[in-house]
């Protein structure tokens, strides 16, 4: 379609203040991890250090265990991820090869737990987790995380699942092939990435949470990177701009290689399951 | 990725395979059915029934029915009131902008730009990170004397540098801000993925047909954008009630509770206060307002005739 250039222009400036807008808090947080701490306390603050330096990674491992607490978190997003896929998959076929009762009340469930006010949800968890003695565990932590990712990781297994067409599975049986065997050989490969897909997303959705941990976890040696991440902010609010920046960044890069690696599925899983819910 | 015609396809053979009918399937059921039942329909009952005790951390069993008393408490409790209205301007001032905002920008990147990549790329990141660094982050940017936001301003020539988060009138407007931001890109992605639903025979119809851009757009893409809009929308609002991360890192309620969030001030009341049957009858009243949310805009979509 033709576009007079006026317009373009216009569709050009939108791009641009849109791209300033999305980019200049992420620069700045780059600029500031490696900043030192004569230029952080500048009064006249510049977009590009003039000495960049590491030291403000090193101070934040030095003040706050991250190491630690980044392996808790990968403990608690990896668990979250497998057992989350392994049992959602089975559950998403059997809601997305027959209609009836089960269906509907899957999806209706996924619909019903966005709105959870998740206040209402902890208070129980935390009465329940704190009786079986699983309160404060990484343990504790993955089960809620699992059924938390649930909801989400059904709706889009469901749609992965529709897009396999029955005609192979009715083609394997023809042949001769048994339920469990047409399922392994012929379903599971081709849903295979959609799987992938849907472990990533429920792995960084894990990575990320942060009310969960800070309430159910207490000891600091078992506490997840977001919840070390708000120690770095005094409690009067006074924070150590340059380590607090240095181990935002840090925490932000593995969720970012994920999701970049899978967006695209995870969009498209997104918008099947919203579009037919 | 299924579309919508597969989608129908798979309906209609479904019929004849019912393959993955009978008892079988629920051997395939029950491993995600027990946890659910478990760790999420469970605690939700017993939420609500914990807001009819006097429920407290230091116990691990309520002591007392309560009756209605946590919810009369409730209704006189200004504070509280204070905060819903809050969560509501929050929710609204949130999900509004950041619909409009996204809108503009998947019809933007459904034109063929030059730098639409490089905008689709940048897009991941705010929807990546995880909410406690989007705070941070933006508390860095808002930072008195050490953010990049007052020394564009004063280089402008707008005036001195304000204290954004710590002051009375900006602290609200500041965090919707950083709201908008965080959830722009899901958004645009959202109605970019359902604006490419729509068939460009359509466009192409309507614009032999003489109509105008604004014409093509409300008779042509709203309409099949419509269902995923919607959707979304009502998920924004729902989340942007809910949402606790953001808001807790960047000003904790503050300044006197002018931030202070349904989620902030039923997380005080339980694990500062210990009050937990109080704060579950805040998360019930939560609850009942936003299933009435949910009713109305699922009658919307009922209204608009698509198929649910």
């Amino acid at each position: 379609m033709r576009t007079r250039p006026a317009a373009r222009a216009g569709q050009y400036a939108a791009l641009l203040a849109y791209l300033l807008f999305l980019a200049f808090p992420l620069l700045w947080l780059l600029s500031t991890a490696f900043k030192s701490p004569r230029e952080l306390g500048s009064l006249h603050p510049t977009w590009i250090p003039r000495h960049p330096t590491l030291a403000n990674f090193r101070q934040a491992f030095d003040e706050q265990p991250l190491l630690h607490a980044a392996l808790n978190s990968l403990l608690a997003a990896l668990g979250a991820a497998v057992v989350a896929v392994l049992i959602a998959t089975p559950m998403a076929y059997v809601t997305a090869r027959r209609r009836g009762p089960l269906a509907r009340a899957a999806s209706g469930w996924v619909v019903v737990s966005q709105a959870f006010p998740f206040v209402l949800l902890v208070i129980p968890l935390f009465l329940v987790l704190k009786n079986l003695r699983l309160i404060d565990s990484l343990a504790g932590l993955v089960m809620v995380y699992v059924v938390w990712a649930l909801p989400f990781a059904l709706w889009m297994l469901t749609g992965y699942v529709r897009a396999v067409p029955v005609e192979l599975e009715e083609a394997a049986a023809v042949d001769g092939a048994g339920r469990l065997r047409t399922l392994v050989s012929v379903t599971a490969p081709l849903l295979a990435p959609g799987i992938a897909a849907t472990a990533l997303f429920a792995f960084v959705t894990a990575w990320n949470e942060f009310f969960f941990a800070l309430v159910l976890l207490k000891s600091p040696g078992n506490q997840t990177l977001p919840v070390v991440l708000t120690h770095f902010i005094g409690a009067e609010g006074v924070a150590d701009l340059g380590p607090l920046a240095a181990a935002a960044l840090l925490a932000t890069l593995p969720s970012l290689a994920v999701f970049a690696l899978v967006q695209r599925r995870i969009t498209g899983g997104l918008i099947t399951g919203a579009v037919k819910s | 990725m299924a579309s919508v015609a597969e989608a129908g396809r798979a309906r209609r053979v479904r019929r004849a395979s019912g393959r993955a009918a009978g008892p079988g399937a629920w051997f395939l059921v029950l491993p995600a059915l027990i946890p659910i039942l478990v760790l999420s329909v469970g605690p939700l009952l017993y939420g609500i029934l914990l807001a009819f005790t006097d429920a407290q951390s230091g116990r691990t069993t309520p002591t007392a029915w309560t009756g209605v008393l946590n919810f009369r408490d409730l209704l006189h409790d200004t504070l509280f009131w204070e905060s819903f209205r809050i969560g509501l301007v929050w929710a609204v001032g949130v999900t509004v902008p950041q619909f409009l905002l996204a809108l503009g920008l998947a019809l933007l990147l459904d034109q063929d730009l030059r730098l639409r990549w490089l905008a689709r790329a940048l897009a991941i990141v705010p929807w990546a990170m995880p909410e406690v660094v989007v705070g941070i982050m933006w508390r860095l940017v808002y930072n008195p004397d050490a953010g990049i936001l007052n020394e564009t301003l004063r280089d402008l020539g707008l005036g001195a540098g304000r204290d954004w988060l710590s002051g009375l009138a900006t602290a609200l407007p500041a965090v919707i801000v950083v709201g908008v931001w965080a959830g722009m890109p899901q958004t645009t992605v959202a109605l970019l993925a359902g604006l490419q639903n729509t068939p460009r025979e359509l466009h192409e119809a309507a614009a032999v047909d003489g109509a105008g851009a604004w014409r093509r757009f409300r008779t042509v893409t709203w309409p099949a954008l419509r269902p995923v809009a919607l959707a979304i929308t009502a998920l924004n609002l729902i989340w942007n009630f809910n949402s606790f991360a953001l808001v807790y890192v960047l000003t904790n309620g503050g300044p006197g509770g002018r931030t202070r969030l349904p989620m902030l001030f039923a997380y005080e009341e339980a694990f500062r206060y210990g009050q937990f049957g109080y704060a579950a009858a805040m998360g019930c009243v939560m609850v009942a307002v936003i299933s009435v949310l949910l009713a109305v805009f699922l009658a919307g979509r009922l209204r608009g005739g698509e198929d649910a």
